[in-house]
């Protein structure tokens, strides 16, 4: 199988540039894709249903426009025909929609989500859906009914997650772009633990409308790139009002590429929330973060600290709202009108029995876990104490923002607070799993945007680490012009992508051949077809 | 099994009730609550749904503007204030018909609440109805259980869903506790929905068909001994369909809760099943006051702002209220106030005033639905709403009868036969051969016969006693078996005799 490298390592907006000036066709570019996946998804494990034929006919369809020219042409998207992967946690007519769980195995939805139809309108070949945790449930991918998804820079190591599958595919070049959803960091980590970007948009930024809930006051669909500019070409073409979402704002669309685009940092004010870095934070990530504060300082901007107490109480809070949330959004999974079924072996056949039989079989210990743990923070006698402590919580969090915006234009910190473990390393300990989102949750909990942008490699394993950038809720534009002038300084001091010094994921080695891996792809493109 | 009841005299002369109730309204929207899918009453089963209402996965909820005025005007109607902004809360249970398993509602911030309705009782008593609260909510997909007996769940082989109905707007109308209504509990039950649904009507938010379940009523009802303050157990008697059935079913659990606690043991408090054949009811599932619906704040949905300038426009569109209406009909159809007051008591306001707009006169409206309709519901133990008696079939008969094609008598015999479904007043005619005879020839052989059989009264009339005629009218009447027209009978003797009427 041969690839086409210079296509599948260009970003978005460099293949619509080829594309718009016919360089290159919609066809080439998505077929070098589906090569790249079919050669290295073997070994990542980043889809679960690849969408070839869908993908190369939306292709075809650019191609057809663009050859004949004329009105039609001049009115096709920026973006029409890069690929784009979407996590299967957003639903898609004409693909199946797992959400990660064997509940929905086999199931088709008989709707596109929100996004899905905008990037429809776009004309952007869907090359398929994305590996995840069990309903965005796990910050490791580890939590997928179909096996995890393995991190392009090691593959003994974890992609981040929920969207290590998303994350994974953009970093191995299968996709330039991808669509997460991130509910306490499931865009942001995985971003930060594969070299990649992701931003998570404001709370209502972007519709929710067929992203399959987790917990729906802190879900946020979002971009997922390699560059901050492709964010923000992706971000434009899924956010803005849709009157089918309530929480959807009603805001037209900042010009985020034009604010990726401004190009310089001076005068702004940049806090470091001196809650979340230092202790706790692996002293690589600890040194990459220091480092990007100083480019921004060299470049103009202003540091100053911020305080953010409440920070401390994030995590409790969140691990409390969200399973109470998801306890409720996951009830509608019964066996009753869609998705998996199971009868009970033996005793009678009620209702009660099928939906208990049927979720007992179809979810997983993680999921069984929040359930459980949502259900009981709701009940009677605990609300106040559990929920409603939690909101209130939230409240103060949402405080501790205001109070830091008051001082600073945008706030970083380190993504997360490690570079990625080991598969299986934290799979038997959720505590020291939850803690991975330790920086991303306030961010989801006070509604406000985020983006994480790779800052380098840490000195002790050499795997990427992920800075992150915050900004008041509706000024997503601020977390564009930042993080395009860190990219750029940042690059600069690395000659080149950081992406460039991932290895090669079929270059032959004493591990694996790449006849292995061509026949691993084969093995894992008809599991993807079987679900 | 058959509960023992005293005597509803005997209750009421140990104990003193207090009621409840719940009404739950069916909005008539377009479309349901919180999706764009139709809210049609009736058609085939899962069609008017859509992958909202069907709670597919990644599914959102959008609210009902219409459905938010329609609340807020029921909300005034009541008297009740609004809620400045208000939430929706998801209520969590996992149940087919239900196809989130959690249905979304209003918990503690209702749209409206402290209200109050004034109930005119049959001879003219005002009763005050507190309302606690009005809120919205939406409905629940219907199931049918197949295979056991009379379409209970238990025992069933299998159940079908129909969501059609599932996501249709309600308001959920809840009373304070009523105390003070003695023995006439019975009959301020049915005043009070009657008003409920009298209201929900002239608003034109709902089709207030209690027969479709557009107005549902759960009545609750507890006995204390006389002079005591605190509350006794209660019931809550479900879906109570009809305003009979209101009356009847508050009868009857006084009677059963009496009979309950002269045995000494204490009532349960649970849910009963109403029996319109028996007129009975039957345990449902206990309820408890500790059943955990898990509530929390809807998070999918923003909060409803009423803001204040908006709900002063609703308020200017609503009709005049149902005393005021009242009395204005009084005075258009130039009742007496025991004529209105029997109009009311029965139940056929809505419908005089139908039958009025059709094209009858007052006097006739009522002449029909008192004199005739009225009872006939009463034999058929229905509201007489619910008889099955359109308004045009009314004017229809009158002009038959006005016209002289049929006489009174046969008139009430096409009613029937309207009833009995043989088709529509003309078709009855014909069939039944109910035709007045009015063809001079038969006629003019049936008077000369009377004439000829009444000699004397025949020289009675030609000397001047004009009303002696009455005999040989009877007579001819007599020998055309009463299919003869009166009035023409009369003419066609005077015109034979010569003599000026």
């Amino acid at each position: 199988m041969t690839e086409n490298n210079e296509l599948i390592r260009s970003s978005a907006a460099t293949l619509a540039g080829k594309l718009a000036a016919r360089e290159v066709t919609a066809v080439e570019v998505t077929q070098a894709h589906l090569d790249r996946i079919a050669a290295v998804d073997g070994k990542v494990h980043a889809f679960l249903h690849v969408n070839t034929d869908e993908a190369l006919a939306v292709a075809a369809e650019v191609d057809a426009i663009r050859a004949a020219g004329g009105a039609a042409a001049e009115e096709l998207h920026a973006l029409a025909g890069v690929p784009i992967a979407v996590k299967d946690l957003i639903v898609t007519v004409g693909q199946p929609t797992t959400a990660g769980s064997k509940i929905l195995e086999g199931w088709h939805s008989p709707y596109d989500a929100t996004v899905v139809q905008r990037l429809r309108a776009a004309k952007m070949p869907i090359l398929g859906k994305t590996n995840l945790d069990e309903f965005a449930m796990g910050s490791s991918t580890e939590h997928s009914a179909y096996g995890p998804t393995h991190n392009p820079w090691d593959l003994d190591r974890i992609p981040g997650g929920s969207g290590g599958g998303s994350a994974a595919a953009v970093a191995a070049f299968e996709a330039p772009l991808a669509l997460g959803t991130d509910t306490g960091g499931s865009i942001r980590q995985p971003g930060a633990v594969t070299g990649t970007v992701g931003v998570k948009p404001t709370y209502g930024g972007v519709s929710r409308y067929g992203a399959i809930a987790m917990a729906s006051s802190l879900d946020q669909i979002g971009p997922v790139s390699r560059t901050v500019l492709d964010s923000a070409l992706l971000h434009q073409v899924i956010g803005g009002h849709d009157p089918f979402d309530s929480t959807s704002l009603p805001d037209p669309l900042e010009d985020l590429v034009a604010a990726a685009s401004i190009g310089n940092v001076r005068g702004m004010k940049i806090g470091i929330i001196k809650e979340l870095h230092g202790e706790g934070y692996q002293a690589g990530v600890e040194n990459r973060f220091n480092e990007s504060l100083e480019l921004l300082k060299e470049a103009g901007a202003e540091i100053v600290e911020v305080s953010c107490p409440n920070f401390k109480y994030a995590l409790g809070a969140y691990y409390l709202i969200m399973p109470s949330e998801a306890s409720s959004n996951l009830a509608k999974f019964d066996g009753v009108r869609f998705g998996l079924r199971v009868l009970p072996e033996d005793g009678p056949m009620t209702i009660e029995r099928v939906m208990g039989a049927t979720r007992a079989a179809g979810f997983g210990d993680e999921v069984k876990r929040r359930i459980i743990l949502g259900t009981y923070a709701l009940s009677a006698g605990y609300y106040d104490a559990y929920y409603g402590s939690a909101q209130k919580v939230r409240t103060l969090i949402q405080r501790d923002f205001d109070a830091a915006f008051a001082k600073a234009d945008v706030l970083i910190s380190p993504t997360a607070p490690t570079t990625a473990f080991k598969l299986g390393e934290k799979l038997n300990d959720p505590l020291a799993m939850y803690l991975n989102d330790v920086a991303t949750i306030p961010a989801n909990m006070a509604g406000v945007p985020g983006l994480s942008l790779p800052g380098g490699l840490a000195d002790e394993d050499g795997l990427p680490v992920g800075v992150q950038l915050l900004a008041p809720a509706r000024q997503d534009a601020r977390l564009y012009r930042v993080g395009a002038v860190l990219e750029s300084l940042l690059e600069a001091q690395w000659g080149g992508p950081l992406l460039d010094k991932a290895p090669s994921l079929t270059a032959p080695s004493l591990n694996d051949s790449s006849s292995a891996a061509t026949s691993a792809a084969g093995a894992a493109l008809s599991h993807g077809g079987s679900h | 099994m058959t509960d023992a009841t005293l005597s509803f005299e005997e209750a009421m002369e140990k104990y003193d009730p207090v009621l409840g109730f719940e009404v739950h309204v069916e909005l008539n929207t377009k479309t349901k609550m919180f999706s764009s899918a139709p809210n049609v009453f009736g058609d085939e089963p899962n069609t008017n749904v859509n992958e909202v209402d069907l709670g597919m996965p990644g599914v959102l909820p959008v609210v009902n503007r219409t459905a938010i005025e329609s609340s807020i005007k029921i909300g005034l109607a009541l008297n009740c204030k609004i809620a400045e902004t208000c939430r929706f809360a998801r209520k969590n249970y996992f149940y087919p018909d239900t196809p989130k398993n959690f249905q979304t509602s209003q918990y503690d911030e209702p749209i409206a609440y402290d209200g109050y309705l004034d109930i005119e009782l049959s001879d003219g008593t005002v009763f005050r109805v507190e309302i606690e609260r009005a809120h919205m909510e939406e409905d629940a997909g219907k199931l049918t259980h197949m295979g056991g007996a009379a379409g209970r769940i238990q025992g069933a082989d299998y159940s079908l869903v129909d969501y059609n109905r599932s996501g249709v707007p309600l308001v959920e109308i809840v009373t304070k506790p009523i105390e003070g209504a003695g023995s006439r509990a019975p009959e301020l039950a049915k005043a009070y929905v009657a008003a409920v649904r009298e209201i929900v009507k002239n608003l034109g938010v709902s089709d207030a068909k209690m027969e479709r379940g557009n107005v549902r009523c759960d009545a609750n009802v507890s006995l204390r001994p006389h002079g005591r303050e605190r509350f006794g157990i209660r019931s809550e008697t479900k879906n109570v369909n009809s305003l009979r059935a209101v009356e009847h079913a508050v009868r009857y659990e006084i009677q059963r809760h009496a009979a309950v606690l002269d045995s000494g043991e204490p009532v349960i408090q649970e849910t009963r099943h109403w029996h319109e054949d028996t007129r009975s009811t039957t345990s449902g599932r206990p309820k408890s006051d500790a059943d955990d619906y898990r509530y929390f704040p809807e998070p999918d949905l923003v909060p409803i702002v009423a803001s204040r300038e908006w709900v002063e426009e609703l308020r200017a569109t609503l009709p005049e209220p149902p005393a005021a209406r009242r009395k204005r009909l009084q005075a258009d159809w130039g009742y007496s106030d025991l004529e209105f007051r029997d109009v009311v008591n029965a139940g056929v306001m809505d419908e005089i005033e139908e039958t009025i707009a059709a094209g009858a006169t007052a006097t006739v409206a009522r002449k029909w639905w008192m004199g005739e309709i009225v009872g006939r519901a009463k034999n058929a133990d229905v509201d007489p709403g619910q008889l099955g008696v359109a308004p045009a079939t009314i004017v229809e008969l009158n002009k038959m009868v006005e016209d002289g094609k049929i006489n009174n008598k046969m008139a009430t015999e096409v009613l029937d036969g309207v009833l009995a479904g043989e088709g529509t007043p003309a078709e009855i005619v014909e069939k039944r051969g109910l035709a007045v005879v009015s063809d001079d020839g038969p006629l003019l052989e049936a008077i000369d016969a009377a004439l000829a059989a009444q000699p004397g009264v025949v020289d009675k009339i030609r000397g001047g006693k004009i009303q002696a005629i009455g005999a040989i009218v009877g007579g001819v009447m007599k020998a055309t078996r009463g299919q003869a027209d009166a009035g023409r009978v009369r003419e066609l003797i005077l015109e034979r005799l010569g003599v000026e009427g």
